[in-house]
């Protein structure tokens, strides 16, 4: 039998996307910062990080990207019965800016390698930052990330659900402990 | 030939995308399958538009393009497809008839095969060329045109276009027009429509236009100011010089005076139709120039759509694709034995 | 010596010649029919083959097959085909001439003679060509070769596309009391077709060739007919208007007849799904109520006798593309099987019917001996269960080839022993 267990809920989600927030403008500024998100969810999160930096710095102005990696994935046998292949935009120049990937769960880390690499079909950025609402461990590549929002320990029967308001009605992150996915 | 149907891939298995191993026509698929397919283009568009053309997704993937008759726009395009894909790629030209001349199409599908080719885009005089080989090959097997049987990459991108035209299929009025009895461009288009819901009407001389297909519902308009008044798009086939020389037509220069799809006749439509052909143009036979170039066509767009199409079709085909490794360690199983 | 008799004993005897049908034993000495009674004694030299259970009838004879030697022997030879025929319960089968060189002279009947008695299976009755080399232009010495053993003129594979070759043909015949067979085909309409033109022809991108390229031949030797008082036998008919031209002619009293091969009365166009070359043969294959009319045509004999038209071709021929393949499958061995599991079975025709269309009718219209177990008749005689249901493999056809598209399939019907003179052909071995 699953079990779940509620990690952040609506007012947390919001309280550490500020933090991290604060962390990103900590770590690089504003200037020539641009924010792309991971299909899915990352790409809101995205968003919304970009919005509460914009509030705290009038000035800045943080072009978004999103980035679909389905395209660049390591496994085509796996690619599903529905393959939804997501939006791609990169609406900037990449030379000199400094990038933050957004994701919602970072686990094996094969989807950031996979957005590294389209990132680099793309151009060369100065820096590539990575920022992660859940790390859950579990990695099979050498790649970690800058800022994190929860960090969880996790095996491999578990499964981390993130819900966000703009695509599920509501800001959660579950731990599904056990039981089938 | 349900390959498409039951989604099943080269070792009967079941195949992640439920397009099974093979595209040979568009006759047997699902309305789904159709949209997945369409859907699935949207992101390969956006692929076009880079500065690095590339997605890695089918990277050390081999790819034949097997073209026994000549043909340069499709090949192409399936080319750059390929490619953009990463795809690695070589083109065969071969010659047409396997009884005239050359290696038989049994023959040339087990060198395929034993060559470890991915994936195999036929296009072949003879109709059912593409299943033959299909149902041979344990390689995917993509039709870029059977003889008169169905050439579905095309009659996916003429949907695509209208798609984007019209923002749906469902309900749109699309007459062919011209020499469907020896079209593979009008047979998938028909299909295709058909399945998405669209109404379909054939347009041209009566020893042009198969009778048998009323029956599938599709509409006879014998004369091609009716059918400019009654549809949103006219797909607008080539007329070849052979149809005359066989005696279908008395002449090309009576096929444009009664049947060309001209300025004039245009103007007089109730509405902005959508013009389409899926090319080479005949200019002043079936389409006049200003048609051709007026703000009506969409040929352009087909071409652009034709690349982001067969990059779909390639992705999702190559998920159920042969697994060489499989085959190769199931062969030192059974040699085993003897080595020893 | 003296061949030992031949009793055949306990089986249901089916006469059509005779219109007879009952349970009865058969002997036969010095290869002819010697007595049909109950209870023949038997002595002690006689062989006897048990047919309890069994149907005994007269041999079956086939007015239609290829037998493709000489010239094409990969795919059969006359030895191969005549085992392939006593394999299908025919004593005798009537070859047709496209061979290479065509059966056209004194030379190359006499050679389709030879190797037949040579194979020592079923009977082979040559068929000459109309024209020299099958070309339609100038007819070949019909005398010569009826004295050489043809038994009918025909250029099948090709039609007679001059009606003057047709008319001269169907008078010249006449003198030597031998039908004109026809292949009743409009060249112009049927060219490059590779199918029926219908529905599926129009979905496959297949060019069709329309029932009208055989009705209007059809018409037109039942004029020709009717303008010389000759007799036309019209081969392998596949449509619907067909049966109805050819009732209207034998109405009028005109010595057309006309046969029909088994696929045509159980396969449609459908069976060309997946372009399957096996379902590719000429005349093609056709629409339901084609078929239907077929049978209704066998019933009321408007359609004489069933012709299995077998035309072997080599694995390798077939296996190509639709358009690139030639036509034709084999059917000796699946004669029979068809007839009684379609036409019998279903209740469209009784057995004595099937068999009265399967032997004593083809030997009537072709004036051959056989098809009757009347005293002194030779002793042509098929043995066969009618009930026993069997799947058609590759592997124990008799013939070359295998190209067909019943393979797999159950049919009804069984041959055990065939019988030429008085001889046991075919006996078939049990199954495990």
């Amino acid at each position: 039998m699953p079990s779940v267990t509620r990690l952040l809920d609506g007012p947390a989600v919001t309280q550490t996307l500020a933090r991290m927030a604060g962390e990103v403008v900590e770590r690089s500024g504003t200037e020539g910062l641009v924010l792309v998100g991971i299909q899915r969810r990352g790409v809101e999160l995205a968003n919304r990080l970009a919005g509460i930096i914009e509030q705290a710095h009038p000035a800045a102005n943080i072009p978004l990207g999103k980035l679909d990696i389905t395209l660049y994935r390591d496994d085509l046998s796996t690619i599903g019965p529905r393959p939804r292949v997501g939006e791609t935009s990169i609406p900037v120049e990449l030379e000199g800016r400094i990038v933050v990937l957004v994701d919602d769960v970072l686990y094996t880390g094969r989807t950031i390698r996979a957005a590294l690499d389209e990132l680099a079909d793309f151009g060369r950025p100065r820096r590539i930052l990575l920022c992660v609402l859940v790390d859950r461990g579990g990695r099979e590549l050498p790649i970690q990330p800058d800022i994190v929002g929860l960090l969880v320990q996790t095996t491999l029967d578990d499964r981390v659900d993130v819900a966000v308001t703009e695509l599920d009605g509501k800001d959660r992150v579950e731990l599904v402990r056990g039981g089938p996915v | 030939m349900a390959e498409g149907q039951r989604g099943r891939g080269a070792e009967g298995q079941e195949v992640p995308t439920g397009l099974g191993k093979d595209l040979v026509g568009l006759e047997f698929l699902s309305a789904e399958q159709i949209q997945l397919i369409l859907d699935t283009a949207e992101p390969f568009k956006e692929v076009s538009e880079r500065a690095i053309k590339k997605v890695p997704a089918l990277r050390g993937k081999t790819i034949v393009n097997l073209f026994f008759e000549a043909s340069t726009r499709t090949r192409i395009s399936f080319e750059f497809a390929e490619k953009r894909l990463s795809a690695d790629t070589v083109n065969v030209a071969a010659s047409g008839s396997s009884v005239s001349k050359g290696e038989t199409l049994v023959d040339t599908a087990r060198n395929l095969e034993a060559m470890r080719i991915d994936m195999v885009v036929i296009r072949h005089p003879a109709s059912g060329a593409a299943q033959f080989l299909a149902s041979r090959i344990r390689s995917n097997v993509i039709n870029a045109g059977d003889g008169k049987h169905e050439h579905p990459t095309q009659g996916l991108l003429d949907l695509l276009t209208l798609r984007d035209k019209f923002g749906k299929i469902a309900g749109l009025k699309v007459a062919i027009c011209g020499d469907v009895l020896h079209s593979r461009v009008a047979r998938s288009n028909l299909w295709g429509l058909l399945k998405l819901g669209a109404e379909v009407a054939f347009c041209g001389p009566y020893t042009l236009i198969p009778r048998e297909f009323m029956q599938l519902g599709v509409q006879l308009i014998p004369r091609i100011e009716d059918a400019i008044a009654w549809a949103d798009a006219l797909n607008v086939l080539r007329l070849q010089l052979e149809r005359m020389e066989a005696g279908f037509i008395p002449s090309l220069r009576e096929y444009n005076r009664v049947f060309g799809v001209t300025r004039e006749r245009l103007q007089r439509a109730p509405k902005d139709l959508v013009i389409l052909h899926p090319g080479p143009m005949n200019r002043g036979v079936e389409i006049d120039s200003d048609v051709a170039d007026g703000p009506h066509s969409v040929i352009l767009p087909q071409v652009t759509n034709g690349v982001a199409v067969r990059m779909a079709v390639l992705y999702l085909l190559a998920g159920g694709g042969p697994d060489w490794r499989q085959q190769a360690a199931g062969r030192r199983q059974e040699g085993g034995g003897a080595d020893e | 010596m003296r061949m030992s008799d031949l009793l055949i004993r306990g089986g249901r005897v089916i006469d059509p010649s005779r219109n007879s049908d009952g349970p009865a034993d058969v002997l036969i000495r010095d290869g002819k029919i010697d007595a049909v009674g109950r209870n023949i004694p038997v002595e002690q030299t006689t062989t006897v083959i048990d047919a309890a259970g069994k149907i005994v009838a007269p041999g079956l004879i086939d007015l239609h097959v290829h037998l493709r030697e000489p010239g094409f022997e990969h795919a059969e030879t006359i030895a191969s085909g005549a085992a392939a025929a006593a394999a299908g319960g025919f004593t005798a089968v009537c070859a047709m001439p496209n061979t290479d060189p065509v059966t056209d002279s004194l030379a190359t009947v006499g050679f389709v003679v030879r190797q037949a008695i040579r194979a020592g299976q079923a009977r082979v009755y040559p068929i000459g060509a109309v024209s020299l080399g099958q070309k339609g232009e100038q007819l070949t010495e019909f005398g010569e070769l009826v004295q050489a053993g043809a038994v009918a003129v025909s250029d099948d594979g090709k039609p007679v596309r001059s009606s003057h070759l047709m008319r001269t043909a169907l008078e010249y015949a006449k003198s030597f009391g031998i039908p004109v067979a026809d292949h009743c085909e409009d060249p112009s309409l049927a060219q490059g077709g590779a199918m029926h033109e219908g529905l599926v022809s129009a979905r496959l991108g297949l060019k069709g060739i329309p029932a009208a390229a055989e009705e209007i031949m059809v018409a037109r030797n039942i004029i020709l007919a009717e303008l010389t008082g000759g007799h036309v036998h019209l081969c392998h008919m596949s449509t619907r208007g067909s049966v109805e031209l050819i009732r209207w002619a034998k109405s009028k009293g005109l010595r057309v007849t006309a046969e029909a091969t088994p696929h045509h009365f159980t396969l449609t166009q459908d069976r060309c799904e997946g372009y399957d070359t096996n379902a590719k043969m000429n005349p093609p294959l056709r629409e339901a109520a084609d078929r239907d009319a077929i049978r209704a045509g066998l019933k009321d004999g408007s359609i004489d006798c069933i012709a299995s038209d077998h035309a072997p071709h080599h694995y390798d021929a077939k296996e190509r593309e639709f358009d690139e393949a030639p036509n034709g499958i084999v059917g000796l061995e699946t004669a029979l099987g068809l007839g009684i599991r379609e036409l019998v079975a279903s209740g469209m025709l009784t057995l004595p019917e099937l068999l009265a269309r399967m032997s004593t009718v083809p030997a009537r219209i072709f004036r051959l001996p056989g098809g009757t177990l009347a005293v002194g008749a030779p002793a042509d005689v098929v043995v066969f269960d009618a009930e026993q249901r069997w799947q058609v493999r590759r592997e124990e056809l008799l013939s070359k080839s295998g190209n067909s598209p019943f393979l797999g399939e159950t049919l009804q019907g069984r041959v055990e022993s065939t019988i030429v003179g008085g001889r046991v052909v075919y006996q078939r071995r049990p199954t495990n």
